[in-house]
């Protein structure tokens, strides 16, 4: 944990602990001490997981989709282009909320299919994730000097190496921090897939909060949780940006 | 490919930007081993003649051949011929991620498809011909402009190629480095390879070329031996040039 993140944390917790002895806050409902409150706070720790495989799953799926996209939009061909494009411009124009909406309600009409809603949770995180990571897969590898690839191709390698071991790693370690940026936005969009009743955290807090009728403290556990998430999230992407950073120029 | 053949052939090309010709009607034909170097004003074109050799640019009309290959748009041909031709760029292009053992290893290990001990020795071969043994292991921005020229060479060389071409080799280095990179590319010339290089170190083409081709708005407008070249240009605009950038 770096200096800023624990500054913050410290910060909150005293924020919280000054309002929460005024006494219009009822934090028994999460006080893990007693047992009603050590049951809901597992009640909501349960959401954890999906949270985060929700998320995972979408965004290791819309990186490999963003560059496959982005791929053909930069090449001589142009149907290729227009096709890439075409799909960033669709895609990116549909808000997230409506795109979980018409996967889940929407899709098994046109495929005769019903998908469960983590799948239907992934495929629109993921649909509306590609377009933004093709734009950044574009902008890095677009970014890259002509020079890097008459070099590789002098040397004989053809396109695919050429991109493989040249374009891409040079591209990858100049838009970390805006695929980092990414990830940090799908994890709080994941909490969107609650809609359609993912149990994941948020839908967990709707459902407590339904039962104890403390939505303040509820939510505002809620935050913390995305907050502690995202805080481990830009560690971990400013640690691999300074590991790639060293043989950078 | 029979001995008296030319290891490159360019019969008639023709090559345009737009609406500008850069190239009109080039033809020539240099044998193996040949040093030839192509000298012009810039916008003469030998750039992108020097670049339509291994393929990095395209040409409209005419024929070139490179070492027994029809050189064509698609990527088999000049894939084929860029085995044999080997590039060296005026701003170096070397691989920034890459360490400079690891920049010379990529073409043996995915070009050549050789293993890994196999590409590593050749790589340590070419990297103390050009005589930086000892940086194998940096990265190319901890070293001078000299030492990236040198390993870029180390790396064109690494493919083994019969063909060496130089872009403005020493065009993008200070001064004081100019000299180690050129005596890197002459004792390269002492080894029987064919190489065709764009410069204006004139007195690096008195030295080792063979013959000396002026260019001027994409035309070859003379070709001659270095002391002819030097002593009796035939051409009006061959005297002007060579005053220019002899009496600077």
């Amino acid at each position: 944990m770096g200096p800023s993140m624990r500054k913050a944390l410290v910060l909150l917790a005293v924020a919280l602990a000054l309002t929460g002895c005024s006494g219009s806050w009822g934090w028994y409902v999460v006080d893990p001490t007693t047992p009603k409150g050590y049951t809901n706070v597992r009640f909501l720790l349960s959401g954890l997981q999906y949270t985060i495989l929700l998320s995972a799953t979408a965004i290791s799926i819309s990186i490999v989709a963003g560059l496959l996209v982005a791929l053909p939009g930069l090449s001589a061909s142009r149907g290729l282009r227009w096709a890439s494009r075409t799909y960033v411009e669709l895609v990116r124009a549909v808000p997230i909320l409506v795109l979980v909406l018409w996967v889940y309600y929407g899709l098994p009409q046109i495929t005769g299919l019903t998908i469960g809603v983590f799948w239907a949770g992934v495929i629109a995180l993921a649909l509306s994730d590609s377009a933004f990571q093709a734009e950044i897969f574009r902008a890095g590898i677009q970014s890259i000097a002509r020079g890097q690839y008459e070099a590789a191709y002098s040397i004989s390698l053809n396109y695919r190496d050429t991109m493989r071991y040249v374009i891409l790693p040079q591209a990858i370690r100049r838009i970390l921090p805006a695929i980092g940026n990414q990830i940090v936005y799908m994890l709080k969009m994941s909490s969107l897939v609650s809609v359609i009743g993912m149990q994941e955290l948020t839908r967990k807090a709707n459902e407590l909060v339904v039962t104890e009728y403390r939505p303040l403290e509820i939510y505002t556990f809620l935050v913390l949780e995305y907050l502690v998430l995202i805080l481990i999230v830009s560690a971990g992407v400013r640690w691999l940006e300074r590991r790639m950073r060293t043989d950078e120029r | 490919m029979r001995d008296d053949e030319p290891i490159i052939l360019f019969d008639n090309v023709f090559k345009s930007f737009g609406d500008f010709e850069v190239l009109k009607g080039i033809s020539l034909e240099i044998a193996p081993g040949e040093r030839v170097v192509i000298c012009g004003p810039s916008g003469s074109g030998k750039s992108t003649l020097i670049r339509c050799i291994n393929g990095l640019e395209t040409y409209d009309r005419g024929r070139i051949r490179v070492a027994g290959v029809a050189l064509g748009t698609d990527d088999a041909s000049r894939r084929a011929v860029r085995g044999k031709a080997g590039m060296v760029f005026q701003q170096f292009n070397l691989f920034p991620h890459l360490t400079v053992l690891e920049n010379l290893m990529l073409g043996p290990i995915r070009a050549r498809g050789m293993n890994r001990p196999a590409a590593e020795e050749i790589a340590r071969r070419y990297l103390a011909r050009v005589r930086i043994p000892e940086q194998a292991d940096k990265y190319p921005r901890q070293l001078s402009g000299g030492q990236q020229q040198r390993v870029a060479i180390a790396r064109s060389l690494c493919m083994e190629p019969g063909i060496m071409l130089f872009d403005e080799p020493t065009s993008a280095l200070d001064p004081e480095m100019i000299n180690e990179v050129l005596e890197v590319m002459a004792e390269l010339a002492g080894t029987g390879m064919t190489m065709i290089c764009v410069t204006h170190e004139m007195g690096f083409a008195r030295r080792v070329a063979d013959r000396i081709m002026f260019m001027d708005h994409g035309e070859i407008v003379e070709t001659a031996p270095p002391e002819r070249f030097f002593s009796a240009p035939e051409s009006r605009r061959c005297r002007d040039f060579l005053q220019k950038i002899l009496n600077h």
